[in-house]
């Protein structure tokens, strides 16, 4: 969000985005961030280590990655009721990622996204599997209902 | 959003800062989802436990006492993270313990009743058909769904608890009726299903063929008439694998006299998954058992109803735990008061197994620590839901039929080839 608001203050234009991906339904301010892109679905209670943010279910695509300050794509929602308190206390431990981006979600991960204040979207198209990798810095307006990739990993 | 009076004058702070600022959220969160209206309920479940809520979530609490939040419809809680009895013996934490205690006083002090139990459809509560209700965890929201034929989402902690402030949720998902309908077919006629592990299997594998809150399975072929505990076992893998909510099974749910009735007139084309009793027993093969040393077999998650602590009294009766294994059996007070007075639970402990009162295993305070102080690697259930929920705690996971797990118990091995 800080970065757009600069970009327009000093007239920096933005360049275009690589690409768009609209999506159905959104909660929450712009934010922009680097993706972490999961071919599996997740759950705070069941993927995550919620004292240091890192992925930790044996066997999950993601093993070893952390969430903090990204903006996390996840096909689906598992589980589980945990997420409408654990998204507010990973918050204040200062380990939550920028937003929640779904295919498919349930109520409880957009119960627990606005109770802790972070962006969530569900619904996408594209779908962005195989269009966008780890790494890429998106841009989430949740009421425009869209996500724009702004430039490709590794790129400055 | 289309309010009444009542639910305007609620925003504006005419109940309280508490209900405002929970009608708030909830719109919020019926906004998300195009909800047109706000329904009344009659009950409430929520989880709210220590290990969950984090301090953050406790001085939430905290604040919505002193905001003067108070229940308006009954509300009850889940399962929680410590049995005060067993906590040092546990090696969990004492700062954590008090911390647990102001969690239970807080909600307490709000009017909710904190019965501590993820089985409230079993022991506590039975909404009739149609029914509102605001539920959580999942099992208690599938089970509610189905079984009963009542409606509710999956609600959190926190919406749940704005549910009880206010008396109403968001009209959406399986509050509506064109969410209930059946969105695929199961055939289950060639699953003999002799074991709760077998209905968790049957959960699991359905569940991870339609990973979708939306999916609603329709089970057909059931040869019997199933029991609550297989249903339980059922819904709560259904609702673990798959995020599913709700499931139909003719002639047994309610929504479902027929298959056609359970779809809304429409029957889903496609083949229908299919469940065998060779896709059951390869669930049970796919789980690795490394060198076959299991030194923790768990009994929870969800709550044992006391017809299951009947059965494994029984056949734990005249053994013992092996020397150098851990084994946990959790369920609610309600049910080990009953165990306990029936004499069920003697052979039990006279065996070795722990038994853990108003908390789920996998939901433990220190789990993770407690893991690596006892050196457990291999975690060895009958139920489906929590070999998988506990993930996060770095267990490796074997699910099992329940006499081999209590062999499992006996003997700290893992038969080979054996379910």
């Amino acid at each position: 969000m800080g970065m757009a608001f600069h970009c327009a203050e000093t007239g920096v234009r933005q360049p275009a985005p690589i690409l768009t991906i609209a999506v159905e339904r959104g909660f929450g301010p712009v934010v922009e961030g680097e993706a972490l892109v999961s071919e599996e679905g997740f759950s705070p209670r069941y993927d995550l280590d919620r004292w240091s943010g890192l992925i930790t279910k044996p066997g999950h695509k993601l093993e070893g990655e952390t969430i903090k300050d990204r903006i996390c794509f996840f096909p689906t929602a598992k589980g589980g009721i945990a997420a409408g308190w654990a998204f507010n206390d990973i918050r204040a431990k200062g380990i939550a990622p920028k937003a929640f981006i779904f295919g498919v979600t349930n109520p409880v991960m957009v119960q627990g996204a606005i109770l802790a204040g972070i962006p969530i979207t569900e619904g996408w198209s594209p779908d962005p599997a195989g269009l966008l990798r780890t790494g890429d810095w998106v841009r989430v307006d949740p009421e425009r209902r869209v996500i724009e990739v702004l430039r490709r990993g590794g790129e400055a | 959003m289309i309010l009444t009076a009542d639910e305007k004058a609620m925003l504006k702070g005419a109940e309280g800062e508490a209900v405002r600022r929970a009608l708030h959220y909830q719109r919020q969160v019926g906004q998300f989802f195009g909800a047109q209206r706000m329904v009344p309920i009659t009950n409430a479940h929520m989880m709210g436990d220590i290990e969950v809520l984090g301090d953050a979530g406790l001085a939430f609490l905290e604040e919505m006492r002193i905001l003067g939040a108070r229940a308006r419809i009954p509300i009850t809680t889940n399962a929680r993270c410590i049995d005060f009895d067993w906590a040092e013996r546990l090696g969990q934490d004492s700062g954590e313990c008090a911390k647990e205690r102001k969690v239970i006083a807080t909600l307490q002090a709000m009017d909710i009743m904190t019965t501590d139990t993820c089985i409230n459809y079993q022991t506590l509560y039975q909404p009739h058909l149609g029914e509102r209700v605001a539920w959580g965890d999942t099992g208690t929201c599938i089970y509610a769904n189905s079984v009963f034929g009542a409606r509710t989402n999956f609600e959190s902690g926190p919406a749940a608890l704005a549910a009880s402030v206010t008396g109403r949720v968001p009209d959406y998902g399986y509050q509506l009726d064109r969410h209930r309908r059946g969105t695929f077919l199961v055939d289950a006629s060639r699953a003999t299903l002799p074991d709760l592990a077998d209905w968790g299997a049957m959960g699991r594998l359905i569940g991870e063929h339609r990973q979708n809150y939306y999916a609603v399975p329709v089970i057909t072929g059931i040869a019997r008439a199933p029991l609550a505990d297989e249903l339980k076992h059922l819904g709560c893998a259904l609702a673990s694998y798959g995020s599913m909510a709700m499931f139909h099974m003719p002639g047994v749910t309610p929504e479902a006299p027929s298959v056609e009735a359970a779809c809304g007139g429409t029957v889903p084309r496609g083949q229908p998954l299919v469940v065998d009793d060779a896709a059951i027993e390869a669930v049970y093969r796919g789980y690795p058992t490394g060198d076959g040393a299991a030194r923790l077999v768990v009994f929870s998650g969800p709550q044992l109803s006391l017809f299951e602590i009947r059965q494994l009294a029984a056949m734990f009766d005249g053994r013992r735990v092996a020397s150098g294994s851990s084994v946990f059996l959790t369920s609610g007070n309600g049910v080990l008061s009953a165990a306990r007075k029936l004499g069920y639970l003697k052979p039990l402990e006279e065996a070795g197994v722990a038994v853990l009162e108003g908390v789920c295993f996998y939901i433990l305070q220190n789990l993770s620590q407690m893991r690596e102080a006892n050196g457990w690697r291999t975690l060895v259930s009958n139920s489906a839901k929590i070999v998988n929920i506990i993930g996060a705690h770095r267990f490796h996971t074997v699910l099992r039929r329940t006499a081999i797990c209590v062999e499992v118990a006996c003997t700290g091995r893992l038969p080979e080839h054996a379910a």
